[in-house]
């Protein structure tokens, strides 16, 4: 499995980070050295493991069903790059 | 002054005690010292104010008769991944600029409990991604340590490598790091200094910027095992705010530091002694399982069959977790925003500009190991090779306690070295990053100079949350190595 400029291209977009086009065909070298490398896994036939997605847990704690926490507008904005009247912005959505 | 910063945090609680110095004293010893050394770069953000207020009240607390924290007067240093109330908190990123958090991680609050006093904000990889202290936006930090006769600048090891150079270097008592893959004990190996990564769900990971959620836990760096015992105290605990914090009781640590290790079951990792392992780091090894020997310990060959694949597979979970952790990095909410046209154009040259080489790298492999038509190809394939990597230790600690490795495959190296090749940099994890994906805990203890009179680290790896053996076998590592080695000028 290689990957190409056009696939890291679209690897990008699906990251919302941009890559000049310059720089995809040196990425793709550089991303394929990993991929390849971590080919190796395939040497393990693991038919019939159950896939270990995070350290076992004794079960996921539960709370009621309340809100604990909130009402601190100017708290959540602090730190936003352009809050207007008590709202985060972003550019233009919808025509 | 410098006798102060040159004190463990064991004999400062004495000397605090005795009232033979006070901590306004002890703080403004180590500030001195972290001027003077700041062409380390371990500091991002130094917090001189906050210091002096916070040793003042440490010190009427103690005139009081009510300073009854584990750490009351300690001035300790924090890796900038904990967002800390009103200081910069950046994460070693450009993305994050200017930001303050409105809010103190668990960790920190649980410190400052205890009476901690707050030196600074230290320098980190990048998102803490990294094994060198290279990948930070706010510049490399310089391993207090030079090779013999060589003035050749090198690395502190990584992502926790401004925290690790701080200890070293006297320019903080202790420090936090976080370690997602071996990011506190590698750097404690190539520094000299100790560091352990509790078990999964030891600490709590809220307020700390996610890297890998399935992978992350803070843990003490210090210059003894008495220190990160007393400090490993005051940080753990479960917490509300963490669904995967654990809700055990948190043990006095220092009490499990009896020195009698009679009869505990060594295991030595017969897949850990790779081709072309380093004759040095052999031969520390084969030290260690001595001074365990010699102090009453079984030693025993184990084997953990997949420990060649704990690096690769660690390469599909760890920046898989990281791609879906770093979409918050979107220039609306905190931090970094460039203007775009569209609110895609706007994400994108945002990530662009905020996020370096190699966390774009790591975001885009996650992306791509979790995008469709790979997903169970790499990413569940990955799963379940950390299912197997698990069960192999799960197997060990039938027949064992505690569990004898190296700390890293080599000793720091220069800047620059490895920075070219990305497998070369991973390949700095290979000792630690299956404890990670167990789950386990791990202590890295200096053991000993290499030929060139830098310091090597023994790991230790324990069951889960039984630090107090890892404690208890490090205390008798250490005092077996007796490694006073300081490095020069410091």
């Amino acid at each position: 499995m290689s990957l190409d400029t056009k696939a890291v291209a679209h690897i990008a977009t699906l990251a919302r980070i941009r890559v000049p086009e310059q720089d995809l065909a040196g990425l793709a070298k550089e991303l394929n050295g990993i991929m390849t490398w971590v080919e190796q896994l395939n040497e393990v036939d693991t038919t019939g493991v159950e896939p270990m997605t995070g350290v076992e847990q004794r079960g996921l704690p539960q709370r009621p069903d309340v809100v604990n926490d909130g009402a601190m507008p100017d708290k959540i904005l602090a730190n936003a790059p352009e809050p207007a009247h008590g709202f985060f912005t972003v550019p233009k959505v919808v025509e | 002054m410098s006798e102060l910063t040159h004190l463990t945090m064991a004999a400062a609680l004495e000397g605090l005690k005795a009232k033979k110095f006070s901590s306004r004293e002890l703080t403004d010893a180590y500030l001195a010292a972290m001027e003077k050394h700041r062409d380390l770069n371990a500091y991002i953000t130094e917090t001189p104010d906050k210091a002096r207020a916070m040793a003042d009240a440490a010190d009427q607390r103690r005139a009081k008769s009510e300073a009854n924290g584990l750490m009351d007067g300690l001035p300790i240093g924090i890796k900038d991944l904990f967002c800390t109330d009103g200081v910069l908190t950046t994460a070693g990123s450009h993305i994050l600029d200017g930001f303050k958090p409105t809010y103190e991680s668990t960790v920190t609050t649980n410190l400052w409990r205890h009476g901690a006093v707050m030196l600074g904000k230290l320098n980190l990889d990048e998102f803490a991604m990294g094994s060198s202290n290279e990948t930070s936006y706010h510049g490399p930090v310089i391993n207090p340590w030079k090779r013999k006769n060589s003035d050749v600048k090198l690395v502190p090891g990584g992502s926790s490598g401004g925290s690790a150079a701080a200890v070293a270097a006297r320019l903080a008592m202790a420090a936090t790091g976080t370690d997602t893959g071996g990011s506190i004990r590698q750097p404690c190996a190539f520094t000299g200094t100790t560091g352990i990564k509790p078990t999964y769900g030891r600490c709590s990971r809220w307020g700390i910027v996610a890297f890998a959620s399935s992978l992350d836990q803070a843990g003490p760096m210090a210059r003894s095992v008495e220190d990160c015992a007393i400090m490993l105290s005051a940080m753990a605990g479960h917490d509300p705010k963490d669904s995967t914090s654990v809700d055990v009781a948190v043990p006095d640590f220092r009490k499990a530091l009896t020195g009698d290790i009679r009869g505990l079951k060594v295991g030595i990792p017969k897949e850990y002694r790779l081709d072309g392992l380093s004759p040095e780091i052999a031969k520390l090894w084969d030290e260690g399982v001595a001074w365990l020997k010699a102090a009453g310990a079984e030693i025993k060959e184990i084997s953990l069959p997949h420990t060649k694949y704990a690096l690769p597979t660690y390469y599909i979970i760890a920046p898989a977790e990281a791609s879906s952790n770093l979409a918050r990095y979107d220039g609306v909410r905190f931090g970094l925003r460039v203007p775009g046209k569209t609110l895609d154009e706007m994400y994108e040259l945002t990530r662009e500009a905020g996020f370096g080489k190699e966390v774009k790298r790591r975001v885009m492999i996650g992306t791509y190991v979790l995008s469709a038509g790979y997903y169970d190809a790499y990413y569940l394939k990955a799963q379940r090779l950390r299912a197997l990597i698990a069960r192999d230790f799960t197997e060990a600690f039938k027949d064992i306690d505690v569990v004898l490795t190296p700390s890293t495959p080599s000793a720091a190296f220069g800047a620059g070295e490895q920075s070219d090749d990305p497998i070369a940099m991973y390949l700095n994890d290979v000792f630690t990053v299956t404890v990670n994906l167990a789950g386990l805990p791990g202590i890295s203890v200096p053991a000993g100079l290499d030929s060139q009179g830098l310091p090597l680290g023994l790991q230790l790896i324990g069951r889960a949350f039984d630090e107090e053996t890892l404690f208890r076998v490090g205390q008798v590592v250490e005092k077996s190595a007796n490694f006073t080695a300081v490095p020069a000028g410091y």
